[in-house]
């Protein structure tokens, strides 16, 4: 099938009610392999068990980047390509990556008590999460705001895109902040390559945490699209009656 | 059902549906004390200082900058019209603009409050005491505003007006609501003095708000 | 309805607006069953009338009082006894033409569980009742919006341009509704440039310059 068949709606809710069921339980393999990996992987000498928040806090992070990624791609296509799909594409990515971007913050917190001794620190790197989520919900606001999802469609768009230009200067930014006034006292992971054992099992749940967003991106597309029949019908049916 | 609860029930039902406004005050509060530290550092003991301080102005703008619409919406469609020409008094039904108002917008912040306060490393046992004197605040906020906001309206000008014209106003309520915060988690003044003026505050505004912004909304009318 | 006779009466009504006299000296009496047609150029203060009746405006002199009715409508005032359907048609999107239909009645003082069927059912919107109002032609909206007038019994109906936006199928109907309620004992007074489907209506002219009216 090419790509531009795609664009059809209803071609392509074929294609989701065929792909779908399949993506859901590769979802579940992988998640269930992974986390049995995860249970194998070794404890930190200082952390203890603790240390396994990471395995859903750092691909937490890496899919709500994603995310936004799959916005900027969807606002190319709205605003470049006026491809039909591309504006239900973005903002069914919308939800699932704050989604995504709120488990790594919450994990991120669970995490901290233990290591910190406090919930939360203004760490960069967690800063620019904490960023990325106010940058989420702002988006978030966008689509709730709009009742004609037509006229949301632009405007969402270039607010994902602008988000995008943006990222790296916040980024570039609360590092910045966060150096000058908290030199690296805080613990971080790195520095040193990582040790397979801990990599694979990470590698394993970053694959599976993937498919989840693909999976949930494909029903949420296909709610969206529905959504928006069920909408026009509705109109339908108002015009139908005697102005 | 008698009209006071229809107009409450109108209200949050307007602001829960798609293209209302609830929720967003709480985004607004939520943003602006995550961009506190940005301003001043991360050092926590610094944060857990003025923690309280900070949540309290950040629920002061957030309910007062989503007054803004609260008779704008009603004005422009005709409905302000039709409210006046109820069964009830004004004042009443004003009243319950306000209620829907607070309900929507100000309640969900105050649920919010005891995350944001972990980020600024403010005590758990500490936040149920900024929360407390969030929840006896707040009404005296968006009773208070409930003026600015009818001002705002029959003078066809919203948004930073109202502010410039409430905040003023709500000095007493920042003034106590933040030494009852202070008091129940630093000391050494004790918690009841401010916090019962603090609810004081709430119960005048809940009388004198709903009647000059009544009487706002008859004066202005053309 | 009651049968009992209702008079609304005005004796050297004036009103002025943003420092201009829009009109003055004005007199005129509409009881049960009667109707009065405002008309008069653009300016002429047509709507501010009506406006004014219904006690949105003040009057800068003169009286405006309804008499007799139901036991207990001396007490009430007349913007209380009176429907105003103006340009605006304070329907809220959001909401499903049921909802607004319904919070109106409630808002507006029907009795107590009121149906609101019936008068959706007057104006053609009964299949339409749970459908958000966001997805109405303006036609129906301003139908949903003449919906109230049938749902909330009120004796006066204070019409500004209420055709507009109608079709002529819709215009026959709300003039069905419009005798119907004078038939039970309602007045009207309605603003209007073109005829609207009022029998046998008295006339009240407006005139921009000296504000008499005849």
């Amino acid at each position: 099938m090419a790509v531009i068949d795609l664009a059809n709606p209803t071609r392509f809710l074929t294609l989701v009610n065929r792909v779908l069921p399949w993506l859901i339980g590769a979802t579940a393999l992988v998640f269930a392999y992974g986390l049995y990996r995860v249970a194998g992987a070794p404890d930190d000498y200082q952390q203890g068990a603790t240390v396994k928040i990471m395995y859903l806090h750092v691909p937490g992070a890496w899919l709500g980047m994603m995310g936004w990624g799959v916005m900027t791609v969807a606002a190319l296509g709205t605003l470049v390509w006026r491809h039909p799909l591309a504006d239900v594409a973005g903002k069914a990515a919308a939800p699932i990556g704050a989604g995504f971007t709120f488990i790594c913050l919450a994990t991120g917190m669970l995490w901290g008590r233990p290591m910190w001794g406090t919930y939360w620190v203004w760490d960069a790197r967690l800063t620019s999460v904490l960023v990325l989520f106010l940058l989420y919900l702002g988006m978030l606001a966008l689509y709730w705001t709009a009742e004609d999802p037509n006229r949301s469609a632009r405007a969402a768009a270039i607010l994902a895109l602008v988000g995008a230009v943006n990222i790296p200067i916040i980024k570039f930014s609360v590092d910045w902040w966060n150096t000058l006034h908290q030199p690296a006292s805080v613990v971080r992971m790195g520095g040193a390559a990582i040790d397979a054992s801990i990599l694979v099992p990470l590698l394993i749940m970053a694959l599976a945490f993937t498919l989840l967003f693909f999976t949930l991106h494909f029903a949420a597309m296909r709610n969206e699209i529905l959504r928006r029949r069920v909408r026009s019908m509705r109109m339908m049916q108002a015009r139908e009656v005697p102005v | 059902m008698n009209p006071f609860l229809a107009l409450i029930g109108r209200d949050m039902r307007l602001a829960i549906r798609v293209g209302g406004g609830a929720l967003m005050g709480a985004l607004f509060y939520f943003t602006v004390v995550a961009m506190t530290p940005f301003a001043i550092g991360p050092d926590l003991n610094l944060l857990a200082r003025i923690g309280p301080a900070i949540l309290w102005l950040g629920a002061l703008l957030a309910s007062l900058l989503a007054l803004d619409r609260l008779f704008a919406t009603d004005h422009e469609d005709g409905s302000l019209d039709l409210l006046m020409m109820g069964t009830m008094p004004l004042e009443l039904a004003v009243a319950a603009k306000a209620i829907a108002h607070w309900l929507t917008t100000a309640l969900p912040l105050i649920v919010i409050t005891p995350v944001l306060g972990l980020m600024l490393n403010v005590e758990m046992s500490a936040m149920g005491w900024v929360a407390l004197t969030l929840l006896a605040g707040t009404p005296a906020l968006t009773f208070i505003g409930l003026i600015g906001a009818a001002l705002a309206v029959t003078l066809r000008r919203g948004g930073l007006l109202l502010a410039v014209l409430v905040l003023p106003l709500t000095v007493p309520v920042l003034i106590f609501g933040v030494a009852a915060a202070n008091a129940a988690i630093i000391g050494p003044a004790p918690f009841g003095p401010p916090f019962t003026i603090l609810c004081a505050l709430s119960l005048a505004s809940l009388v004198l708000g709903p009647v000059a912004a009544a009487a706002a909304l008859r004066q202005g009318l053309e | 309805m009651s049968t009992d006779l209702i008079e609304l009466c005005a004796k050297d009504l004036a009103c002025e607006r943003g420092g201009r006299l829009v009109f003055s000296g004005l007199n005129f009496a509409v009881s049960s069953g009667e109707a009065l047609v405002v008309t008069g150029r653009n300016g002429a203060g047509k709507s501010t009338l009506l406006r004014l009746i219904a006690g949105l405006l003040r009057k800068s002199a003169g009286e405006l009082d309804l008499t007799g009715g139901a036991a207990g409508a001396d007490e009430a005032t007349v913007a209380e006894q009176s429907h105003y359907l103006g340009h605006l048609d304070a329907v809220k999107p959001a909401l499903s033409v049921g909802e607004n239909l319904r919070f109106w009645t409630t808002y507006l003082g029907a009795p107590r569980g009121a149906p609101i069927r019936p008068a959706l059912e007057a104006i053609d919107l009964a299949q339409l009742s749970d459908l958000p109002a966001a997805y109405l032609s303006a036609g129906q909206r301003r139908r949903l919006s003449i919906a109230r007038l049938v749902a909330v019994p009120r004796p006066l109906w204070l019409l500004d341009e209420p055709t507009s936006a109608l079709d002529t199928q819709s215009q026959s109907r709300l003039a069905e509704l419009m005798r119907n309620h004078r038939a039970g004992g309602g007045m009207i007074v309605a603003a209007a440039h073109g005829p609207i489907g009022l029998d046998d209506s008295r006339e009240l002219k407006l005139d921009a310059q000296a504000g008499a009216g005849s």
